[in-house]
């Protein structure tokens, strides 16, 4: 017998764990789900979510938490779950990740924690994000907020984005006794959570939530602030007193195909897609202003395949539109989504154009989108990336009828904090060069972490670096050495 | 929440407004504008900063109604507030000694080019300004614009002031003159930007026009300011809002603005049958001016 078992609280024999099965998350109807914006998994109840954490082998070398960007102690917060101590789990799993009711839901757990889980060799792997989600729903709905007393230090940071990296920023400098704020460029905090990813995958009360309780622990947060545009770093370091500058401005520039007909009316950047309808809210036309084009009995399209094209083709069905594709150049096995997301996706009827690639978007000779003509791909010899090179097939050419073509093929560095500061050093491609284990910049006092330094990755791994950032922000305004 | 300090009609339909704004006032320069947003479910829109003055923390802005979000920015008075004010954005026109500059203004563009031409003049530029408007009441900023320029020339459309005709007329008698002219800027409506394009192309001389495309963000996140310049793809919001205008492709400027035109319209309507609604209920006048 393992020496865990003897010590374990879980009533089930080791061996008999692997004879429960996953349990499901419960969800929303397809059918019903397709035509509203609500949160698409319900999540489990106390019940489904002790019946799970039973699953846990309890591995002596956890592989789950070497697979956590920020190392969740997960066995741990599994086994608290399963004694039933819920907020004792959640306070376990906020050592390490301040925001689990958004990782719970967001992360790609497949390629992480529950990827290298022990049971997925034999069964399917542990749930660890729908429990993570769960203890931290029931955190919330318990409403227990600990607010740290901590002596102050009289030291001031900024913090530039209100993203998943710049909010752990904030969340871990307050408790330890340093004044923050955060400068945001729009009118909403959050970041990609608030105007990227959609309302049925991540409520925004969740966010707003996640935010209040920052606010109740002193942090400060100034929207409407462009850094760069109207106050640059220097300023701030110089003379608005700040110690350190915490860069978290994300990778926001939207890519186009640069293929003939992209600036028909009709053809959008995912971002701007996406940003009219959570940000602005355009699905409540005319209840809030800004508008949209209307999707009703439409056919629409998104070209890519990753979270934000799913999330654009999802958000175009829930708006009524007649069919909605996904044009995506590889196979399945590259598409980068989320695995659930893919699965859910499919269940609501989107139409996978897979091995394809629009060419040229066409016209009724108005200005106005009429179709995409597209090429059918073959995959070739693998490419830098390591995936199989897609290969057009000569004269597969074909015209998909559409009315909205959504262009989702990934995003770049926003140069406006690099290119206003001085000293600054990026990459090749404009992204700013930071230390991976400290996260620190070429210029003394300012750090930086996220997708302004990865390029487009996940929210637990700007959380990641936003944990590393903190410690060596901590670390620099105790001891001054750089 | 930026407290309006003081609002005024300019012209019937065209309203000033003085926003306490300290850290936009600190930061702008001529070209420049902001973003902002009325009320939690209003749109963003971009509106050119007119002037600022970091001393006071204001800036100002020149509003004329077109739909329902300048509409209602226009219903607004002294002492409101307005809920989201960011910037400043846009890249600052560059200013420098050209020579001799012509600023040609149309309607609300005359706000729009006037921080540049004052700029122009202060740069040793000699500025000859060209203001149009529809008719003799659309004429702003006449005395502004005297104060930073050489020479003013006035049309309007109907000839109820100045001299009838278009701002074009004046920049072909300038150039059939013989006028050395070393830099034109156009800020206006896009038929006008266009058509003294075309005029100036054939003349070979450098001209500059503040586009203004449909934003959001400002920050060039959307990419739903896209504008094609010389067969390439720019944001305006970055980018611009100031481009070589002999490189930039109007017709697609135009078709995009057209996007939501359907949506635009509702929402004025239904803007303006609630405004009559309450001004029928309470017996108040509605806005003075506020007419499109
Ligand atoms: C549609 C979509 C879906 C996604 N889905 C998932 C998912 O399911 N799971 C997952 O793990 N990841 C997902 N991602 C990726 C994930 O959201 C990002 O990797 C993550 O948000 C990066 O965090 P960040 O802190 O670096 O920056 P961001 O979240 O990008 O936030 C940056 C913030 O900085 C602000 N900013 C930018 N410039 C300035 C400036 N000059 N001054 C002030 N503020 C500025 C921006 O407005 C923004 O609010 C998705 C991304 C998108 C777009
Ligand atoms: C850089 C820039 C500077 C500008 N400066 C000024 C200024 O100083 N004074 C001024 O009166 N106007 C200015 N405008 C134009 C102003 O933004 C539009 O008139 C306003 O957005 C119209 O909103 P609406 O709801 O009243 O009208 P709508 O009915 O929504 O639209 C009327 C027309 O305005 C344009 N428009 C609509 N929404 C937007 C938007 N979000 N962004 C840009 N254009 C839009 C479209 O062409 C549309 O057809 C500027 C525009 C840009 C891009
Ligand atoms: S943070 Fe993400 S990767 Fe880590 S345990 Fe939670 S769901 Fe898994
Ligand atoms: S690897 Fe899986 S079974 Fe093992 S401790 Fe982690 S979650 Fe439990
Ligand atoms: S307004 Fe969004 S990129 Fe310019």
């Amino acid at each position: 017998m393992s020496p865990t078992a003897t010590k374990s609280k879980n009533p089930v024999s080791p061996k008999d764990r692997m004879k429960i099965p996953r349990q499901l998350m419960p969800e929303q109807p397809a059918e019903e789900r397709a035509h509203n914006f609500e949160e698409v998994n319900l999540g489990y109840s106390a019940e489904l979510a002790q019946q799970e954490a039973k699953r846990c082998l309890e591995c002596a070398k956890p592989t789950c938490t070497d697979n956590c960007p920020v190392g969740i102690d997960v066995k741990k917060f599994v086994e608290l779950i399963v004694a039933g101590d819920f907020l004792g789990a959640a306070a376990k799993i906020r050592e390490a990740n301040v925001l689990p009711a958004i990782t719970g839901r967001v992360c790609p757990q497949e390629d992480q924690c529950e990827g290298k889980c022990l049971l997925s060799k034999k069964v399917k792997p542990l749930g660890i994000g729908y429990l993570e989600r769960f203890v931290a729903d029931y955190e919330q709905k318990m409403g227990i907020h600990v607010v740290p007393n901590v002596a102050p230090t009289g030291k001031r940071v900024a913090v530039v984005g209100s993203g998943p990296s710049g909010l752990t920023v904030a969340g871990d400098l307050i408790q330890k006794g340093h004044k923050v704020r955060v400068f945001e460029a729009l009118h909403e905090i959050g970041g990609v959570l608030v105007y990227g990813i959609p309302e049925f995958r991540l409520p925004k009360q969740i966010v707003r939530e996640q935010i209040d309780y920052m606010r109740e622990m002193g942090v400060e947060f100034e929207t409407d602030v462009v850094v760069g545009r109207t106050v640059t770093i220097d300023e701030l370091l110089e003379e608005e007193g700040y110690d350190a500058v915490f860069i978290g401005t994300g990778a926001g520039l939207p890519q186009f195909l640069n293929i003939a007909g992209e600036h028909l009316n009709g053809v959008y950047s995912a971002n701007e897609f996406l940003t009219r309808i959570n940000l602005m809210k355009a699905y409540k036309f005319p209840v809030y202003d800004e508008p949209m084009l209307d999707l009703k009995g439409r056919d629409v399209a998104v070209i890519g395949g990753g979270n934000t094209a799913l999330d654009a083709i999802r958000s175009a069905l829930r708006l009524g539109a007649r069919k909605a594709y996904v044009i995506y150049r590889r196979s399945d096995a590259e598409m980068p989504a989320r695995a659930e997301e893919v699965h859910h996706a499919r269940q609501e009827g989107i139409d996978f154009q897979m091995l394809t690639a629009p060419i040229e978007f066409l016209s009724d000779g108005k200005g106005w989108l009429t179709a995409a003509r597209c090429v059918r791909m073959e995959l070739g010899e693998p490419d830098a990336s390591g995936r199989r090179r897609p290969v057009p097939i000569q004269g597969s050419e074909f015209d998909l009828p559409l009315s909205v073509a959504v262009i989702a093929i990934g995003t770049s560095a926003n140069p406006i904090v690099q290119s206003t500061t001085p000293g600054l050093v990026t990459n090749r491609k404009g992204y700013i060069q930071a230390s991976e284990e400290t996260q620190r910049t070429t210029r003394k006092g300012v750090f930086a972490g996220g997708d302004i330094v990865t390029g487009s990755a996940t929210v637990i791994l700007a959380m990641g670096a936003g944990r590393r950032a903190a410690n060596s922000i901590h670390e620099y305004l105790t001891t001054g050495a750089w | 929440m930026f407290k309006i300090i003081h609002a005024e009609f300019l012209a019937p339909g065209i309203k000033r407004f003085v926003i306490e704004a300290p850290r936009i006032a600190r930061k702008q320069k001529p070209g420049q504008f902001v973003i902002l947003r009325i009320y939690e479910e209003g749109e963003r829109i971009p509106v050119t900063i007119e002037n600022s003055d970091p001393e006071r923390s204001t800036i100002s802005i020149v509003v004329q109604a077109a739909g329902k979000t300048t509409h209602l920015l226009n219903s607004l008075e002294t002492g409101d507030a307005i809920l989201d004010v960011v910037g400043p954005l846009g890249k600052p026109s560059e200013i420098r000694k050209y020579g001799t500059v012509v600023v040609v203004g149309g309607g609300v563009g005359t706000a729009m080019a006037y921080p540049t031409a004052a700029a122009l003049k202060q740069a040793g530029n000699r500025v000859l300004s060209i203001v149009g408007a529809r008719n003799q009441e659309l004429v702003i900023l006449e005395k502004e614009m005297r104060a930073v320029s050489d020479a003013v020339m006035i049309t309007t459309d109907d000839g109820s002031y100045a001299d009838k005709g278009f701002v074009t007329d004046k920049l072909r008698q300038l150039i059939e003159n013989g006028t050395r002219i070393d830099l034109v800027i156009a800020v206006g409506p896009i038929v006008m930007m266009k058509a003294v394009a075309e005029m100036t192309r054939k003349e070979n001389i450098h001209t500059v026009v503040s586009l203004n495309p449909i934003m959001i963000d400002g920050t060039g996140m959307c990419g739903g300011c896209r504008v094609l310049i010389d067969g390439k793809s720019e944001f305006a919001c970055v980018d611009g809002p100031e481009f070589d205008a002999h490189k930039v492709d109007f017709s697609v400027l135009v078709q995009r603005n057209t996007m939501y035109r359907d949506a635009e319209q509702r929402s004025l309507a239904e803007y303006r049958h609630s405004k009559s609604a309450e001004a029928g209920k309470c017996a108040v006048t509605a806005p003075q001016g506020a007419q499109a």
